[in-house]
């Protein structure tokens, strides 16, 4: 790939742990991954997959042991680069002691800016991640949530190319991932290029164009999204209501389950090929109400589970179903069944 | 250079929020406090050991900043992971510990004008009312230029134990570092008798051994001048300009090792 923003070959790094006879512990096993200008990669993975070491070596905040990175073309290690660039690390710290104003002054001198540069840019910047109104406050006094919007707000000063972001929702309530989610699809839509890492798999469902799982260090799975998730619809979810008996009877024998839902409310599932249009055109003629249709797919966070369950490592993140993964709605929705109670947790 | 300078002012605003400068209420009081309780006792003398205890303070609260300080430059960042969104930035490591050295001298600078200033105001309500005759018959004037001297010698000196205190804190903990400059700067002290031992041991090893500490570790005796200047001794130029030289030598081989070191460390 000719125009790649970020470019990994054979990224090794191992550490050495143990104090008197220290033994190489591999971080990162021979990661080769490609992000195209402009794309919104997800970089995923359980915790201590190589997440974050991939981060610190594009930053160069560790070196590697072998193989090599670039940025926009350049090596990892060349300065001027930087200048294109946006970091926010995981659980960022900044200064205690300065203002999130006085924090942007100092990275606005270290990228270069004027000091006109920076008395428009940096208000602009601190508004745009709603924090303009705590500007003169001491960082000591922020929340954990509004020092992730300061360093969000370091992180798109110098107006970069590519974006680099570690874990980005850590920490924010609702609104602010609202936010964090606007603020990236804003970028992704003026062509900016954004490594996001996370484990927060909707947020990479919400965003990312492209994907890679990391396990144990190593890559698990790339490529766009659509690919990873086997979009390939694995069935049908029919919502009716005032179904009649006799009705009911007869669509029993083609769907998959039939699940009483709040009364009068029925969730019909078909199998891939069993038409849901005529299904809903047979039902509403028996007097029945259509309330949706869905299809049924497959979550990033069930590849994610199970690719990683395949590298030998689904105990760490993957063993325990999670709400909204697919095991997780099969087990609520035979509780809706059991109890007759509420519907069972859309699936798209 | 524009990356030096920002984070130089870092490091001094920094100072200035921690209350670094406190110290100097503290060094005020006890020369004022200092000051009216040696008028009452001592007769005639008082100004000399004005002249000594000033020179003394200003000393031991600049070496309290430069260890203290100094060892928690560059680790704090560290450990705090505060150099994470720094290194992103357009700035080389070696600019970072330059500017962190660069703030800090900054900051001892600052102290060290407040403190000389505060010297020569106590001298001058001290000598003031003082008969000429008198104050003819001291070994040098109350408000003498050559203090000067010594303080710019303190200064150099505390530039010096800046450099060792930055220069291990670029690879071990604040405690060990401090522990480190501390002990280097103790031995420093009698570097001078490390190059004359062979005069006292007879064991050809123990004298080698010491001579390479004498040409490793610093000579902090060369930057004391204090008893000379109070006694009204002349200190040449020519002494200070090579002192300086030394100093200068000294911290740029300093600086290149803990540049050296920090370029190549990997932040966990």
């Amino acid at each position: 790939m000719a125009d790649a923003a970020i470019r990994t070959r054979d990224l090794c790094k191992d550490y050495h742990v143990g104090f008197w006879r220290p033994r190489p512990y591999r971080a990162l096993d021979r990661l080769s991954i490609e992000v195209a200008a402009g794309d919104v990669f997800g970089f995923l993975g359980p915790n201590g997959a190589g997440k974050t070491t991939t981060l610190k070596l594009l930053m160069q905040l560790v070196f590697p042991t072998s193989g090599d990175a670039e940025i926009l073309g350049r090596p990892v290690g060349d300065v001027g680069v930087r200048r294109r660039i946006g970091y926010l690390p995981e659980n960022p710290y900044f200064y205690d002691h300065l203002t999130a104003e006085e924090l942007l002054d100092y990275y606005g001198r270290l990228f270069g800016m004027s000091a006109a540069d920076r008395r428009t840019r940096i208000p602009a910047t601190l508004d745009r991640l709603g924090i303009g109104g705590e500007r003169r406050l001491a960082l000591r006094k922020f929340s954990k949530g509004m020092l992730q919007r300061v360093g969000l707000a370091q992180a798109v000063l110098n107006d970069p190319d590519v974006l680099f972001l570690d874990e980005p929702m850590s920490g924010l309530d609702p609104l602010g991932r609202r936010d964090v989610r606007a603020l990236i699809l804003e970028l992704r839509d003026q062509g900016r290029t954004i490594f996001f890492s996370s484990h927060i798999l909707a947020d990479a469902e919400a965003l990312c164009s492209q994907v890679a799982i990391v396990a144990k260090g190593r890559l698990a799975a790339a490529g766009r999204l659509t690919d990873l998730q086997e979009f390939a619809i694995q069935g049908w979810e029919v919502v009716m209501s005032g179904v009649p008996a006799d009705a009911l009877e007869r669509v029993r024998a083609r769907a998959s389950r039939v699940l009483t839902v709040a009364g009068d409310r029925y969730v019909i599932d078909l199998p891939p090929d069993g038409r849901p249009d005529e299904l809903a055109r047979e039902l509403t003629g028996a007097g029945a109400s259509l309330i949706s249709v869905n299809p049924l797919r497959e979550t990033l966070e069930d590849v994610f589970v199970r690719r990683v369950a395949a590298m030998g490592d689904g105990a760490r993140e993957g063993s325990e179903p999670r709400e909204g993964s697919e095991p997780a709605k099969r087990r609520a929705s035979e509780r809706a069944g059991e109890g007759g109670g509420a519907k069972p947790p859309g699936k798209r | 250079m524009t990356a030096i300078r920002s984070v130089a002012v870092a490091v001094f605003r920094e100072s200035v929020r921690d209350r670094v400068f406190y110290n100097l209420v503290v060094f005020a009081v006890l020369l004022v406090a200092a000051s009216i309780l040696i008028g009452q006792l001592t007769a005639g003398q008082d100004v000399k050991i004005i002249k000594d205890l000033g020179l003394a303070a200003t000393s031991l609260f600049g070496l309290f900043i430069a260890v203290f300080v100094g060892i928690t430059l560059v680790s704090k960042e560290v450990e705090r992971r505060s150099v994470y969104p720094l290194f992103a930035k357009p700035m080389r490591r070696a600019e970072f510990v330059l500017g962190k050295y660069a703030g800090l001298l900054l900051t001892l600078f600052a102290n060290m004008v407040v403190m000389t200033a505060a010297i020569y105001a106590v001298l001058f309500f001290l000598s003031r009312g003082v008969p000429a005759n008198i104050q003819a018959a001291w070994d040098a004037p109350a408000m003498d230029p050559a203090l000067l001297k010594a303080i710019a010698l303190i200064y150099l000196n505390l530039a010096v134990v800046t450099a060792v205190a930055l220069f291990f804190s670029t690879y071990s903990s604040p405690m060990l570092s401090a522990v480190f400059t501390l002990g280097v700067y103790v031995a420093g002290q009698f570097s001078a008798d490390l190059k004359h031992f062979d005069v006292i041991v007879d064991a050809p090893a123990a004298i080698a051994v010491a001579k390479a500490c004498y040409y490793v570790l610093p000579d902090f005796a060369k930057f004391d001048v204090k008893l000379a200047v109070v006694h009204g001794i002349p200190v040449s130029g020519a002494y200070l300009a090579s002192t300086a030289a030394y100093a200068a030598m000294y911290i740029a081989a300093l600086l290149f090792g803990a540049v050296m070191i920090f370029s190549r460390r990997d932040f966990k």
